[in-house]
C-alpha cells in the first residue's frame, strides 16, 4: 500500500522502535482533540513528506528518519504547526495547536 | 484540452449532484472514509481489489473494468466524477486508467476530499444503487502506459520524472513517511532522473497549482519540452497524478504512467540504480 494508513494509538504490529523513527502526536483546539485534520510532515527544507488524516482523537503518527520536521495540520478549527529535532530511532511526540 | 476539459471545482460538484448523466466516483486505495460519509450520490471504488487484478500485480482487464463499471451502473455517455482521498492520488490513478481503456468523459473533483471536507461541504452515509449498464471499453491504450524494458531505455534519452518525496529518490527511506520503512527492494532512483515530488504540483487544500505555476515548476526543474515523459514514483499511483499534470493540464503529447514505478524497478536484477540527491 502507499496511501496513508487509518491513524489510531497503537503502533502497527511488529514496528521495531530500536529501528524506526516514529514522530507520533496530537492535534488539538482549545484542549479539545481534533479528528479529521489533515496532518502533513516537511522535512528539514520545508519539503512535503507525508500527510494523514488524525483519527477521531486527534492522533497521528509518521515513520521517518532523524532530522527536522515540521508538522502541518490543517481543520476546520483552524491550521497550526510544530516543529521537532529527532536525534535517533525511538517514538517522538508532538503536539499541534490549531486555532 | 483546457483545464476545464480536466478538472471541476467543489462548487460545480456541488450544483450536479443530480444532473441525469453524471456520475461521482469515489476511489481510494482503503475506503474505510467513504464508508464514513462521501459526498451526497457518490459510488465507492476500490483501488485496491476493484481497479487491479486480484491475483497478478496489474490493472484490470479490459473484460474486467467492463464488468466494474456495469456494475457499477456507469454507462459509456456518463460524464464520471473522480475524486478521493490521499490527495487524489488514487482518483488520478482511476482517471488514468479510465483514459487507458477510452472513456473520455472523466474529469478530477480538484481537491478532492480535502478540499470538500476542509470547506464543510455535506457528507453523506447514504449509499445509491445505481442500476447496472452494459458498458464496453476500448482496447487498452498503451500510448500512456510504460513498462520495464522501455523504463530502463528510457535512461539518458527521455524525461524520466521521479515523483517521490527527496529523501525516497536519494535512498534514504523505501516508503513515504506514513507507512513502516521496511521494504525488499534497493533502495535510490532511476539514473538520469529528475525529481519533481508530486506534492509541488499541489496547493495545500489539494487543488492543483495553475498551470502558469505548473509549467515554471517543471521547466526550472530541468523539464525538457522536446522529450518524451515517463513518471513513477512507488506503486504508480503519485505519478498518475503528475501524469494528469503533464498531458492533461499542460497538454503534453507523449507522457506514459510507469505504474510498476519503484516497487518494480527496485526490485528487478541488473538494472542501473543511482543513489544520492541531486
Amino acid at each position: 500500500m502507499c496511501g496513508a494508513p487509518d491513524q489510531s494509538l497503537t503502533l502497527p504490529a511488529g514496528t521495531d522502535l530500536e529501528k524506526e523513527t516514529v514522530l507520533a502526536g496530537r492535534v488539538v483546539a482549545g484542549g479539545e482533540p481534533v479528528g479529521g485534520a489533515f496532518v502533513r510532515l516537511l522535512d528539514g527544507t520545508g519539503e512535503f513528506t507525508a500527510e494523514v488524516v488524525s483519527s477521531a482523537s486527534g492522533d497521528f503518527r509518521f515513520f521517518a528518519a532523524p532530522g527536522s520536521w515540521t508538522v502541518r495540520a490543517l481543520s476546520r478549527s483552524g491550521n497550526g504547526q510544530a516543529e521537532l529535532v529527532v536525534d535517533g530511532p525511538g517514538l517522538h511526540q508532538a503536539e499541534v495547536l490549531v486555532s | 484540452m483546457s483545464r476545464e476539459d480536466v478538472l471541476v471545482t467543489a462548487d460545480w460538484a456541488e450544483q450536479n449532484l443530480e444532473t441525469d448523466g453524471v456520475v461521482f466516483l469515489e476511489v481510494d486505495e482503503d475506503t474505510t472514509a467513504y464508508d464514513g460519509g462521501h459526498i451526497p450520490g457518490a459510488v465507492k471504488v476500490n483501488w485496491t481489489d476493484e481497479l487491479q487484478d486480484p491475483v497478478r500485480r496489474d490493472i484490470v482487464t479490459k473484460e474486467q473494468f467492463e464488468q466494474l463499471l456495469s456494475a457499477k451502473g456507469v454507462g459509456n455517455d456518463d460524464l464520471v466524477v473522480l475524486y478521493g482521498g490521499n490527495n487524489n492520488w488514487f482518483a488520478a490513478y482511476a482517471y488514468w486508467e479510465f483514459k487507458l481503456y477510452g472513456h473520455d468523459k472523466v474529469v478530477l473533483l480538484d481537491g478532492g476530499r480535502k478540499k470538500w471536507e476542509l470547506d464543510g461541504r455535506t457528507l453523506s452515509t447514504d449509499t445509491k444503487d445505481r442500476p447496472a449498464t452494459s458498458y464496453t471499453a476500448k482496447d487498452a491504450d498503451t500510448s500512456i502506459r510504460a513498462f520495464r524494458d522501455e523504463v530502463v531505455d528510457a535512461i539518458d534519452t527521455k524525461n524520466l520524472v521521479d515523483v517521490r518525496s527527496p529523501d525516497e529518490f536519494s535512498g534514504k527511506i523505501l516508503a513515504p513517511a506514513h507507512l513502516p520503512q521496511e521494504q525488499s527492494q534497493r533502495p535510490g532512483h532511476i539514473p538520469s532522473a529528475i525529481n519533481i515530488p508530486w506534492s509541488k504540483a499541489a496547493n495545500e487544500d489539494g487543488t492543483f497549482k495553475s498551470n502558469e505555476e505548473l509549467a515554471s515548476l517543471y521547466k526550472e526543474a530541468g523539464f525538457d519540452e522536446g522529450r518524451p515523459t515517463i513518471a513513477y514514483c512507488r506503486i504508480g499511483e503519485r505519478s498518475s497524478h503528475t501524469w494528469v499534470v503533464l498531458r492533461e493540464l499542460l497538454g503534453h503529447t507523449d507522457v506514459k504512467n510507469y505504474d510498476g514505478s519503484w516497487t518494480e524497478y527496485g526490485s528487478m536484477i541488473g538494472v542501473p540504480i543511482e543513489l544520492g540527491a541531486k
